[in-house]
């Protein structure tokens, strides 16, 4: 009997809620996730994620109270501050532009957060202070530092990256923390916003122990409005996150430069995320490595995109999560790519010395092009030898042994194959084994290094100065401070005296 | 004050029997027993406050010690949501650091207490004595988001663990400033006054830890710490890899104590106190129950490290009101 009351309680506001559910129905969202891999000439591969949701709504003028995949937490800051746009990213490392290329989106070093309010906002200066404190409680960083003295108002920089009817730059507030740290505790709420978490999709990529294990880490919120159509009568609101990697390839790839998705991230990808509407991996496969390697990626790709990236001409393999061929009955996709190098390439041999153990051997199997000039530089580092292991004579140097060259060198004239017991001696020096070339063994001159040499005089020199000194200095203290000094009554004489006086009063010269 | 609290103590176990009357149960000694146990503590909720006081890179323990303690009451099921942590440095992205985003709290790398779900409320220059005590007492700017605010009423059980380095009846904070023993007291005896806590447990791990909870006067407190005055507290053990000592010797065996709890062990506090004696930890861990109500042996761990809920069950049907007001939700920004 309670049960039923119960249930004849609930269904009455149920019914009213099918009575109005045809007026206003759940506005509409849609999330498109997206991956960007981008080897990197210096051997380093970068990785962009980008996580769109697009939410058919106007805020500011609705009521709502229903959130699909747009955040709660941040559809909420939109219309408790009015907000037009927020900018907010976490960033360690340095974009080296000059190794790794132009960047998609750049964010500076610590956070950066910058926001423009809608024109209604009475007080910028208080809802800013506000907004970054409750910013730094949903993103667990110190934001709630950001105040007058780090803030500044653009006034030319910083315009609206979205829709906007005038720009007064009244309205836009930035402001920085170089200080900021970003860690496993930013991450983490940062994918909490996420529509599939880090459950399914692009997202279970996103493990903290491989994603700071790299050169450069920025993970950013964008929240703009856009166009809802062509014709631009309605505005959606769109949120990005983006999370941008690049890995070294010496510090995490061990000096191999051949890269795949579990060595990056130790996961590989098994479904899409069922609330994206779009889910695509993008690999760049445009080679424009100089040392002429290409690029070979696996598996092989169903669709190519090409198009004007950042001012040059780009081809992108195309992985499309949502089509089932792509994650085929293997129920996982782990793209590899790494680079071919072309077959000519050369053997190297490098042996390091070990001092004391064995010299440094280099031997390289090169091949020399026509009408040109090859230089083959090394480095070598000078270590202080022990006196003991210097020469009679250190200034003369120290000798490099000469370095060999072997060469197979074609012959404009083909030779004639050689009898080793007829043919005259000079022939039969080296075997030949191809009359179209000949063999030839070449050297250079010894080299002859000046290491610096210790003045050998210098011990003895030391040890006489400061013996001299020691002794000069030691022995007049102990001798003034031990020195005792007594009165001494002049002796009469006696005998030898008295026999002396004699002696001199004869000769005419004074007594003692 | 405390005289008020004592009548409705009494009712309670009035009210238990009362219900055991009703449901008629055939094992009568042991239902008896269980809710004797039911009504032992009289707390609905746990929060839980870590604060690791240290900067810098050798002093790598102190957040290792803070995360140990973070995980295992997390793991017992205190949330996010209850957990004011504080840690005044970054080890886990350290540049120092050879392994990023992890912190080990054994060598050889075994066990990485920052985890991959962590959430940090106070951090790096946000950790201050100042801060600490407006944690403490409520007394907190009112643009503070939720997640940084220790919202407990007189029904909570609070924990409270604090490490870093400190002297006789001093803790140091970062290293340019100080929080003594009678400031601390002070405080809980604020909490106390505004009824923020119904038990506090209070546990240190620095040296000369006994001084700090010398000054207590506020009534149903306990506290541990890893050492007596005059004494220091030691580290654990280095890692060759990571090349600093990894945790201290105290918290290195409370978490192997912990370890073995889950949310439904009887373990008592008095196995909390025999946690690392003078032969492992070489200093004399102490502490202090006089201003604690109940015995000690009747005090379950998870009444504090855990976050076990009371459930009452109850055969009456409750009629819920027609009208439903949909209130207006404040922001409510979690971390």
């Amino acid at each position: 009997m309670a049960a039923a009351c119960l249930r004849l309680v609930w269904l009455a506001p149920l019914l009213l809620g099918l009575v109005d559910g045809g007026r206003a129905e759940p506005p509409r969202d849609a999330l498109r996730e997206e991956l960007v891999i981008t080897p990197l000439p210096s051997g380093d591969v970068a990785a962009t994620f980008q996580f769109r949701t697009r939410w058919d709504s106007d805020l500011q003028r609705e009521e709502v109270s229903h959130y699909r995949l747009f955040p709660k937490a941040l559809g909420q800051l939109i219309s408790k501050y009015s907000l037009r746009e927020l900018h907010l990213s976490f960033t360690q490392g340095f974009w080296r532009t000059r190794y790794w290329g132009p960047p998609f989106l750049q964010a500076p070093s610590g956070a950066e957060l910058w926001v423009w309010f809608q024109d209604t906002v009475t007080d910028v200066d208080k809802s800013w202070k506000e907004l970054s404190n409750v910013l730094s409680g949903i993103f667990c960083a110190s934001l709630n530092f950001i105040d007058s003295t780090n803030t500044v108002t653009p006034t030319a920089s910083f315009k609206p990256l979205g829709l906007a009817n005038g720009t007064d730059h009244y309205f836009l507030r930035y402001a920085v923390l170089p200080r900021e740290v970003v860690c496993t505790e930013n991450l983490t709420p940062w994918k909490k916003l996420l529509p599939c978490s880090s459950k399914a999709g692009l997202s279970v990529l996103l493990k903290a122990d491989r994603l700071f294990h790299t050169s450069y880490h920025s993970q950013a919120v964008h929240i703009r409005p856009v166009c809802r159509n062509a014709r631009c009568t309605s505005i959606s609101w769109e949120l990005r996150q983006t999370l941008s990697v690049v890995y070294d390839a010496f510090v995490t790839g061990q000096g191999k430069k051949d890269w795949s998705l579990f060595r990056m991230f130790s996961r590989t990808l098994t479904e899409p995320c069922p609330l994206a509407s779009e889910s695509r991996v993008y690999v760049d496969v445009t080679s424009y490595n100089q040392d002429n390697e290409t690029l070979e990626v696996h598996p092989t790709p169903t669709t190519t995109y090409q198009d004007v990236t950042l001012g040059t001409q780009k081809t992108y393999a195309v992985y499309d999560l949502l089509d089932t061929a792509v994650i085929n009955n293997s129920r996982n996709l782990n793209l590899q790519f790494k680079w071919k190098s072309p077959p000519e390439n050369g053997y190297v041999h490098y042996q390091p010395a070990q001092d004391r153990l064995q010299p440094h051997l280099l031997e390289m199997l090169i091949q020399l092009p026509a009408n040109s000039a090859t230089k083959v530089s090394i480095q070598f580092e000078r270590a202080l030898l022990k006196w003991t292991e210097y020469t009679p004579d250190p200034n003369h140097g120290f000798y490099v042994s000469p370095s060999v060259l072997s060469a197979l060198v074609p012959s404009m004239v083909a030779a004639k194959p050689v009898d080793w017991e007829e043919s005259p001696l000079f022939k039969s020096l080296y075997p030949v084994s191809d009359s179209s070339s000949y063999f030839v063994r070449l050297y250079t001159e010894p080299l002859l290094v000046n290491l610096p040499t210790p003045d050998f005089s210098m011990p003895y020199n030391v040890i006489c100065l400061t013996c001299t000194v020691v002794a000069v200095c030691y022995g007049s203290f102990y001798n003034l401070l031990t020195r005792t000094f007594h009165i001494e009554e002049p002796s009469t004489g006696g005998l030898a005296k008295w026999l002396a006086n004699l002696i001199r009063r004869a000769r005419g010269v004074p007594p003692l | 004050m405390v005289a008020a609290c004592l009548p409705r103590e009494r009712l309670r176990p009035l009210a238990g029997w009362l219900l055991l009357l009703s449901v008629g149960s055939v094992a009568a000694g042991r239902i008896e027993d269980q809710t004797e146990q039911f009504f032992r503590s009289g707390h609905t909720n746990n929060w839980a406050v870590l604060v690791c006081t240290s900067r810098f890179w050798f002093n790598y323990r102190h957040v290792a010690n803070t995360l140990s303690v973070y995980r295992s009451v997390k793991r017992l099921g205190i949330p996010d949501s209850h957990i004011v942590l504080m840690l005044a440095d970054d080890m886990a992205c350290n540049p120092r650091n050879p392994k990023p985003a992890t912190v080990f709290s054994h060598k050889n790398m075994e066990l990485n207490v920052y985890g991959d779900d962590v959430e940090v409320d106070y951090r790096s220059y946000e950790v201050t004595v100042e801060n600490f005590l407006r944690v403490l007492t409520g007394r907190i700017p009112s643009s503070t988001p939720r997640s940084k605010r220790l919202l407990s009423d007189d029904r909570s059980n609070i924990l409270i663990y604090m490490t870093g380095h400190g002297g006789n009846g001093f803790l140091k904070f970062q290293d340019s400033e100080e929080i003594t023993n009678i400031e601390l007291a002070d405080a809980f005896e604020q909490m106390w006054q505004k009824r923020r806590y119904n038990e506090l447990l209070f546990i240190i791990d620095t040296c000369q830890g006994a001084s700090m909870y010398e000054r207590f006067y506020s009534p149903n407190i306990m506290a541990l710490a890893s050492s007596q005055v005059g004494e220091d507290s030691l580290s654990h053990q280095p890692d060759p890899a990571i090349g600093v000592h990894l945790m201290d010797r105290y918290t290195f065996y409370v978490l192997e104590f912990l370890e073995e709890i889950n949310p439904a062990s009887q373990t008592n506090m008095n196995d909390l106190f025999q946690v690392c004696p003078r032969s492992l930890c070489v200093s004399t861990p102490g502490h202090r129950t006089d201003l604690f109500q109940r015995d000690p042996k009747n005090v379950l761990i998870t009444d504090f490290f855990g976050s076990v809920r009371k459930v009452e069950i109850t055969t009456d049907t409750i009629s819920l009101q027609p009208d439903l007001e949909i209130t207006e939700s404040r922001v409510t920004c979690y971390c």
